[in-house]
């Protein structure tokens, strides 16, 4: 069996997302320096700010300002920072009770090592320089063993809110498309088109995913397919895709190659877009040094009899 | 209507740091295979299919609708998807039994977390305004609930690395394991929580078959009785949270019936060791119990799955004699914020 191919993988995406009033309250005091907490209807005052009462799901919004100024209530030290994280250099992961909350806000506190971390111990915020009214404003806690800062009775009215964030996502993957797939992907390098055969229907699948559909049971027994094939639907795409070299209109269709028992997807060209049709033959144009056909194009043979292709339809 | 309702089979993969050589569904199927061949059921008998997953493990888009390839889903059948671990897909499999709507249920779950970084990923899963982007790994928020109890007293780091290492001494009798016997503590990952602490990472697929009534008896020889089923949520805010307690699996276990009469088994699903500590708490479990004779979760971890698993474990020790009446736990989320539990019963011997 030849090797499981293997790529890495990057899914990334900017999160954008609105805020209702207690949030943007809260992320516009960050950006000014001033931290916001809400009352709850048993009269605690939560930091960060929610909007909806843990325990009675009342919509609340009387926003109290805290002090910048607090108590950790427990911590964990992180020797080896990870992509995105506060701090670059080691540092503690932290929930802090602000002074004047009664719940506790997570972030990282800048200290030289686990010794210098204890519950109880005090902290006050480190802002970022750069605020845009994000949590990533407080650029972390660092140790602080002042009194505590009076907060100056922010009403959480501001002039110009911050009404939406974009929280950056991004994970690295290295995907395997395992052995179906990596049997159907080497196949096409060598410009076969290859399916596999279901050992109970006796139906052939391209491209192959390792296991029959219809009968839940598993594939293996490759069959070569095509290289032609008859358009089974279509559409005419005009819209442009982002980075995409494709001049519009062009034609994507089904195409159930000759062989095959279900119809794969394929760009068809080498025809007027307004003249190709259902039962149009067609066949895989490669171009050079390519591990995959660019597109299809007439064979110019007679269109296939429906009866040859309904059941694929 | 209130059906009884049992685990009829279970069946689960060998569950291993990477399966390469396999899509989902390649490593799905075998899975399905067995534990409909342990029932002789066939796709087409089953009533009512739910599946536990996560798009985010593999970087895969729908790839619950891929996996139901290994299911056989033409003729058209019934079924539903939680974006979760499959312990919740069971529970929705029993309120579908429950209306009297199925009569069978096939329940699967399965987690490739060796494409990514699962520490990572899990940060996807929290508070996008606060919290997700400072990106705190899933050992970083389990070691501030470890440190929480280490200062309240209730545990100190000798007494977790015990628990990581009786569970995998559990687990040298259970082949699907990952890790069996004797493994290092290891090196802090984030302090207090070492190696040994956290669960490993891994790839692996579990599946359950349900059945009412009369149709539970011809099935399986002893069904595992689901006696009752609740599942609970705290707040999604960490630092709103007792971090030492969990009211939310007291108040299933207590909505479940579990304190009614003692269990014999209990499966629970802690990943890290502090979480058993907080459970053996609030399930008030003392030293009479038999805790995870499967190895638990310390010794084998594929995310999505691994709550379910709990549930086909106590259920197959009830199968085989091993139990009469056994508790089984899953949790979801940061730091325990989700709890199921299931107390299941085999019939009177
Ligand atoms: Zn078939």
């Amino acid at each position: 069996m030849s090797t499981i191919l293997k790529a890495p993988l990057t899914v990334e995406f900017p999160f954008t997302r609105s805020l209702g009033p207690v949030q943007s309250a809260f992320l516009t005091g960050l950006r000014e320096r001033v931290v916001l907490g809400v009352r709850a209807g048993d009269g605690r005052v939560l930091v960060p700010p929610v909007e909806y009462d843990p325990v009675t799901a009342e919509e609340i919004r009387d926003l109290v300002e805290v002090a910048p100024t607090g108590t950790v209530t427990t911590w964990a030290w992180n020797h080896e920072p990870r992509r995105g994280q506060p701090l670059g250099a080691p540092f503690a992961w932290v929930l802090v009770r602000l002074d004047g909350a009664d719940t506790a806000l997570l972030h990282a506190l800048d200290a030289p090592g686990p010794d210098a971390v204890r519950t109880g111990m005090r902290v006050r915020v480190r802002w970022a320089e750069e605020r845009s009214g994000a949590i990533t404003d407080i650029a972390c806690f660092e140790p602080y063993d002042g009194d505590p800062v009076e907060p100056a009775g922010h009403s959480g009215e501001f002039a110009d809110p911050v009404t939406g964030i974009v929280a950056p996502a991004r994970l690295d993957y290295t995907y395997s498309p395992g052995r179906a797939q990596t049997g159907y992907i080497n196949a096409l390098a060598e410009r076969r088109n290859v399916g596999e055969r279901c050992p109970s229907c006796r139906k052939v699948y391209v491209p192959p995913r390792g296991a029959c559909p219809t009968c839940g049971v598993a594939t293996a027994e490759q069959v070569e397919v095509g290289p032609g094939g008859t358009v089974t639907t279509f559409c005419i795409v005009n819209i442009k895709a982002k980075n995409l070299d494709i001049e519009v209109p062009y034609v994507y269709a089904h195409i159930a190659l000759d062989g095959a028992d279900l119809a794969l997807h394929g760009r068809i060209a080498g025809i007027p877009y307004d003249q190709v049709r259902i039962g149009l033959r067609v066949e895989p144009v490669w171009t050079e040094g390519a591990r995959y056909p660019d597109h299809y194009r007439p064979t110019g043979e007679p269109d296939a009899e429906y009866d040859t292709f309904k059941e694929l339809l | 209507m209130n059906r009884e309702i049992a685990v009829v089979a279970f069946a689960q993969t060998d569950h291993r740091r990477t399966t390469d050589e396999f899509s989902e569904v390649e490593m799905l199927m075998p899975v399905l295979h067995q534990v409909l061949e342990r029932t002789g059921l066939k796709t087409s008998d089953i009533g009512f299919t739910c599946s536990g997953s996560s798009d985010y493990l593999a970087g895969r888009a729908f790839s619950f609708t891929l996996a139901l390839d290994g299911v056989g889903a033409w003729p058209p059948i019934s079924e539903s998807h939680v974006e979760m671990d499959g312990a919740w897909a069971l529970y929705e499999a029993w309120v579908k039994l429950q209306t009297g709507d199925a009569d069978t249920a096939l329940v699967y779950a399965y987690g490739k977390s060796s494409p990514g970084s699962v520490r990572d990923v899990l940060t996807r899963q929290l508070d996008p305004y606060y919290v997700a982007p400072l990106w705190p790994d899933s050992v970083a928020l389990a070691a501030l609930q470890a440190q929480a109890l280490i200062d309240a007293g209730a545990t100190d780091e000798p007494a977790l690395a015990a628990i990581g290492a009786r569970s995998r001494t559990e687990a040298a009798t259970n082949s699907h394991a990952q890790l069996r016997g004797s493994v290092p503590q290891g090196e802090y990952l984030v302090r207090p929580l070492r190696t040994g602490d956290c669960p490993p990472i891994g790839d692996g697929a579990a599946a359950v078959v349900l059945a009412a009534g009369e149709r539970a008896r011809d099935l399986c020889e002893r069904p595992a009785w689901i006696r009752g089923i609740d599942h609970r949520i705290e707040a999604h805010g960490i630092g709103v949270r007792d971090l030492t307690d969990s009211p939310s699996t007291r108040l299933a276990a207590e909505r479940a019936g579990a304190f009614e009469r003692p269990v014999d088994t209990v499966e629970l699903h802690a990943p890290f060791s502090s979480q058993e500590v907080i459970l053996r708490e609030v399930l008030e479990l003392d030293d009479s119990v038999r805790v995870n004779p499967s190895g638990g979760a310390p010794a084998a971890h594929p995310v999505m799955a691994a709550g379910l698993i709990r549930i086909g474990e106590a259920a197959a020790r009830i199968h085989r004699g091993e139990s009469d009446r056994a508790l089984a736990h899953a949790t979801s989320g940061p730091c325990l914020q989700q709890n199921l539990v299931a107390v299941l019963e085999g019939d009177p011997r």
